[in-house]
């Protein structure tokens, strides 16, 4: 394949139906009210010569290149900014236009350095296109006056250069910074012949806001801000439409190669996720895949103390399957078993769980998203009927207020977040309840209408608050909920007790009454109000009862079944909704299918060829427990490092140091293969075949840009694992997985690899009835036929904070790193994090004598780890935040035993603990 | 001075869950509570929490004995 290029219509589109007829250059073009000259013109198929426009940006008009006539206007205005009217003819071509253009064009490379024979953008370079198009032939001023050539190059960020002296001052940066990104690092400093763009305060790249998301070298229409890599290694010559493998955003991207390299990764204007925007860890941290410390060879030792030694594919698959078979003989059929990853594809979870059920012969097979967002896939199915988000990312658009629960998306998913930005920046209201004074609560052009603040472990007190308000204030929606939902009465008579009032629950949550009640009212009567919600509701002992109060919320107010409303989990990881839609858990078959349900066993019994057990088997943290008993011997570990990203670290690695075999398949020795007997390398995502789903149900397309660096695919690997065992496994390839599941899953009934190739991706459900997707769910009923409402009783977390432990930390990620970071850590993102640290609130760091910097203890009745200290007064009192990105650190030594009542979802989020100094400030 | 014992696991699960529904009917409590353990636990936790509440284990929430009483008896020692 070929480099890709998206066409570019200069301006964006606007939305309405096409009913302003013009003529340009005697086209007919009919187009929406409100679209510019500029875009009619390149819908008719006729491009104007432009610098400063770009479609992903509004027109600023500021390099005059598009000039054109329009019959009865006066002079030559910029067709960018001029929009269409009735009838309208425009003339792009004329003797005129192409003189002025090339006297404008003359006026920008007289102050441009003319290498572009040694330039890196050359082949890539607007100005190098525009001065092609327009004919310029000489520049009569000479290169010998005042100009900006000899400008500084500002290298500082460790993955572009801005090169000031080939800047043009057209400000698609300073825009694409903050109109796409929304952050709005970048500003063009001084008038006149001495603007240039400035970062932050006038600073590097680095020491300014700037978060590397490369929306700005995205937008350069010359080499000022160039990919280092492109630098290094020359234009790319051929392009690959994949997906990234970081959060569950799920950004398509288009990976630009030289042969079989890497050179970089673009983010794809078609992609239904991100919509050609794109974060610092999808653009730019993908050095990982080639990191030295990969290992591409299988290893085994009999004993963990043992050295690792390299053996073949047969050797390992043949041993591993000896030892399961031997530990299956000795202590029973359920005595082993395996763990999904979220960060692999559909098709690599389906093997697994499917070895797992008919070559393990039991239903022990668990996934990740038991450790964040399991009580999300039980409490909407509970009340919703299905285990997934309802929306769209593009429904945010039309959202009038955004209730943002327990959730940090400039962080965690950066690219939504920006797109939540634009919205708020349009004027949408916003309610922020989280512990922390995230970002968004005050940031550039976004101030939050309400923080609540609430105490960590406090979610349903407030929840319950926020519905009580909507009921005894007379804002439920009575047509919704008596057309489309059951139990109400029930539940209003529970809400509306005098317990759940926001006046009675203030001690609790710490959350003010007047706020909250203020905050109920703005949710309530919007047109359309929407709930984004993240790890911060489900990894809490009452997560799955905060899910099912979010629901009702939301059925309360009406607030569910069209754009701009709904109930939208933000998803952690690339493939959690996948993992799970796949069959990861134990008591669930693909497609969210309970395996007590006879005919859906019989469905794949039949074509399996194997008894399926009817009841379910045990979840991570039940796999530790039986470790510990004696009665659980083998775990197959697919992409996930449990010991550091699991709560308690001291109880899983002694679960893990209990079992005869532990099986670690994964890009790196991380820390769980320190408890292993095999170690299988596994493929990174740009070798990998297959599709994620992501966190809006979006099936996209993984494509390889090169073949797996192993000698093969991990579905491959689990196939032979299976035939070893003795059960007959077999694809022909990836795709072959997909049809397997469409025809064993209805809401994939209509997914293939082909209909992916087509359409370019789809949300399931995808079946005869919605060949295309569907992107809102419980449009016209909800999926479990009446959206039910639920009681959801406050009860406290028994995780108390005490003399000897009086702080509450609360745990979470950062923009820059991933999960345990075993992908992030080894690019350059270390430089804006390289070791987690522990933030706490002024107050609580003076009354225990702790500076800015020092390195302190962190204790819990578990566990204790070191890490230094950050000082910010976006804490509460009383409450400290780190991160697990570092295995040094260990945050999950001290996290407990804790868990969610209905899915065992760690409790992450509230642990008591002691801070004290250990060291000096560094 | 004695060190008590640390809960185990299933003991902690099954208590946490009883308070989730201690607000409803006893009854109907216990046979969601029973449900709930049926639909999401391994055969094997469900047997070691009909055994601790035959043997009388201290620590059992009483909703948790009423819902022990709505499952299968654990399997006979081999």
């Amino acid at each position: 394949m070929s480099l890709i290029k998206e066409p570019d219509l200069g301006t964006p589109a606007r939305p309405g139906e096409p009913t302003v007829a013009v003529e340009i250059d005697g086209k007919e073009v009919l187009v929406p009210e409100g679209t510019s000259v500029m875009r009619a013109a390149a819908e008719a198929g006729i491009d104007i010569p432009r610098l400063c426009a770009t479609d992903s940006l509004e027109p600023f008009g500021s390099c005059r290149l598009c000039l054109v006539d329009i019959d009865g206007r006066k002079g030559t205005p910029a067709s960018c900014t001029t929009p269409v009217a009735p009838g309208m003819k425009v003339r792009t071509q004329t003797q005129k236009l192409a003189k002025l253009r090339r006297g404008v064009m003359e006026l920008y490379i007289s102050d441009h350095p003319l290498d572009c024979l040694t330039c890196p953008a050359n082949g890539d370079c607007e100005l190098q296109d525009m001065a092609g198009v327009v004919g310029l032939r000489e520049v009569r001023y000479g290169f010998d006056g005042e100009n900006h050539l000899t400008e500084p190059t500002d290298s500082s960020n460790p993955y572009f250069d801005f090169d000031a002296g080939k800047c043009i001052s057209c400000s698609r940066c300073v825009r694409a910074c903050g109109e796409v990104q929304g952050t709005f690092a970048l500003t063009i400093e001084g008038r006149g012949f001495a603007s240039k763009v400035a970062a932050g305060a006038g600073g590097s790249f680095m020491e300014s806001d700037c978060v590397s998301c490369g929306a700005c070298v995205q937008a350069c229409p010359t080499s000022t801000l160039q990919e280092k890599s492109v630098v290094e290694l020359g234009m790319p010559t051929r392009s690959v439409l994949t997906t990234c493998a970081y959060c569950g955003v799920g950004c398509s991207f288009k990976a630009e190669l030289r042969g079989d390299e890497v050179v970089r990764m673009v983010p794809y204007k078609d992609g239904g996720a991100n919509e050609g925007h794109s974060c610092v860890k999808g653009r730019f941290a993908f050095g990982y895949a080639s990191h030295p410390d990969r290992r591409l060879k299988p290893m085994l030792r009999e004993r963990i103390t043992d050295p690792w030694r390299e053996v073949e594919w047969e050797e390992a698959i043949g041993y591993t399957a000896r030892r399961l078979l031997e530990i299956q003989a000795a202590h029973g059929t359920g005595a082993i078993g395996g763990i999904t990853s979220s960060r692999c594809t559909n098709e690599e979870v389906y093997a697994v769980q499917k070895m797992v059920r008919a070559a393990f012969g039991n239903n022990n097979v668990d996934t990740c998203a038991r450790v964040c967002h399991s009580p999300t896939g039980y409490g909407l199915k509970q009340t919703y009927g299905t285990s997934a988000g309802t929306q769209d990312f593009k429904s945010v658009d039309k959202a009038d207020v955004i209730l943002l629960i327990g959730a940090n998306p400039t962080d965690a998913h950066p690219v939504f977040g920006s797109r939540m930005k634009r919205r708020l920046r349009q004027g949408a209201r916003l309610i922020v309840a989280d512990p922390r004074r995230i970002d968004l609560v005050r940031s550039p052009h976004i101030e939050a209408a309400h923080h609540l603040a609430l105490a960590p472990g406090t979610n349903v007190a407030l929840v319950n608050a926020l519905a009580h308000v909507v009921v005894t204030e007379g804002l439920v929606d009575r047509a919704f909920v008596n057309d489309r939902c059951e139990d109400f009465e029930t539940w209003e008579r529970f809400i509306a007790q005098p317990e759940h009032s926001p006046e009675a629950v203030a001690d609790i949550t710490g959350v003010p009454a007047d706020e909250l009640r203020a905050a109920a009212r703005l949710y309530a009567t919007a047109p359309n109000a929407a709930i984004y919600y993240g790890l911060g509701v489900t990894e809490h002992s009452q997560g799955s009862t905060m899910v099912m109060g979010m629901a009702n919320l939301a059925m309360a107010t009406g607030n569910i079944g069209r754009e701009g409303v709904g109930v939208n989990p933000l998803r952690g990881q690339n493939n959690v909704q996948g993992s799970c839609d796949m069959g990861s858990f134990p008591h669930e078959l693909p497609g969210y299918r309970h395996v007590s349900d006879d005919a859906v066993r019989s469905v794949f019994e039949t074509l399996w060829g194997r008894t399926i057990l009817a009841e379910p088997g045990l979840r991570i943290p039940n796999m530790f427990d039986a470790a510990l008993d004696g009665s659980f011997r083998a775990l197959f570990v697919h992409g996930e490092d449990i010991a550091q990203s699991d709560p308690n670290t001291r109880h899983v690695t002694a679960a893990l140091s209990a079992m005869e075999l532990v099986v670690v398949q994964d890009l790196f020795l991380n820390e769980t293969s320190k408890f292993a007997h095999v170690f299988l390398p596994g493929t990174s995502f740009l070798e990998k075949d297959g599709t994620f789903t992501n966190a809006e149900r979006r099936i996209n397309r993984v494509r390889p840009v090169m073949a797996p660096r192993t000698g093969k695919h991990e579905w491959q690997i689990v196939c032979e694992l299976a035939q070893a065992m003795g059960y007959p496994m077999k694809w022909d390839d990836a795709a072959q997985i997909m049809d397997e599941i469409a025809v064993t899953t209805p809401a994939f009934a209509g997914v293939s690899f082909d209909r992916l190739d087509r359409v370019g991706s789809v949300q399931w459900p995808c079946d005869d009835a919605a060949p295309e997707g569907t992107p809102l769910l419980h449009v016209d009923g909800f999926v479990r036929g009446k959206g039910r409402f639920v009681e959801t009783v406050y009860v406290p977390t028994e995780e108390r904070s005490t003399r000897k432990y009086p702080l509450i930390l609360t745990t979470g990620r950062i923009l820059s790193q991933y999960n345990v970071g075993a992908q992030t850590r080894r690019t350059g993102n270390v430089a804006w994090h390289p070791e987690d640290v522990l933030e706490l609130h002024p107050h609580d760091a003076e009354v225990r004598g702790i500076r800015d910097g020092d390195l302190v203890a962190l204790a819990s009745r578990v566990g204790e780890t070191s890490l230094r200290a950050r000082i910010d007064d976006r804490m509460p009192v009383g409450v400290v935040y780190t991160t697990f990105h570092h295995p040094a650190t260990g945050a999950n030594v001290v996290t407990t035993e804790h868990s969610d009542w209905a899915t065992n979802c760690p409790e992450y989020k509230v642990t008591a603990v002691q801070v004290t100094p250990v060291g000096a400030r560094r | 001075m004695t060190t008590a014992a640390p809960t185990p696991a299933h003991v902690r699960l099954a208590n946490g869950i009883a308070a989730q529904f201690r607000h409803r009917d006893p009854a109907t409590a216990a046979e969601e509570i029973a449900a709930h353990l049926r639909a999401f636990w391994d055969p094997r936790m469900r047997a070691l929490l009909v055994a601790d509440a035959e043997a009388g284990r201290p620590g059992l929430d009483p909703l948790v004995r009423a819902v022990a009483e709505l499952l299968p008896p654990p399997p006979p020692r081999p």
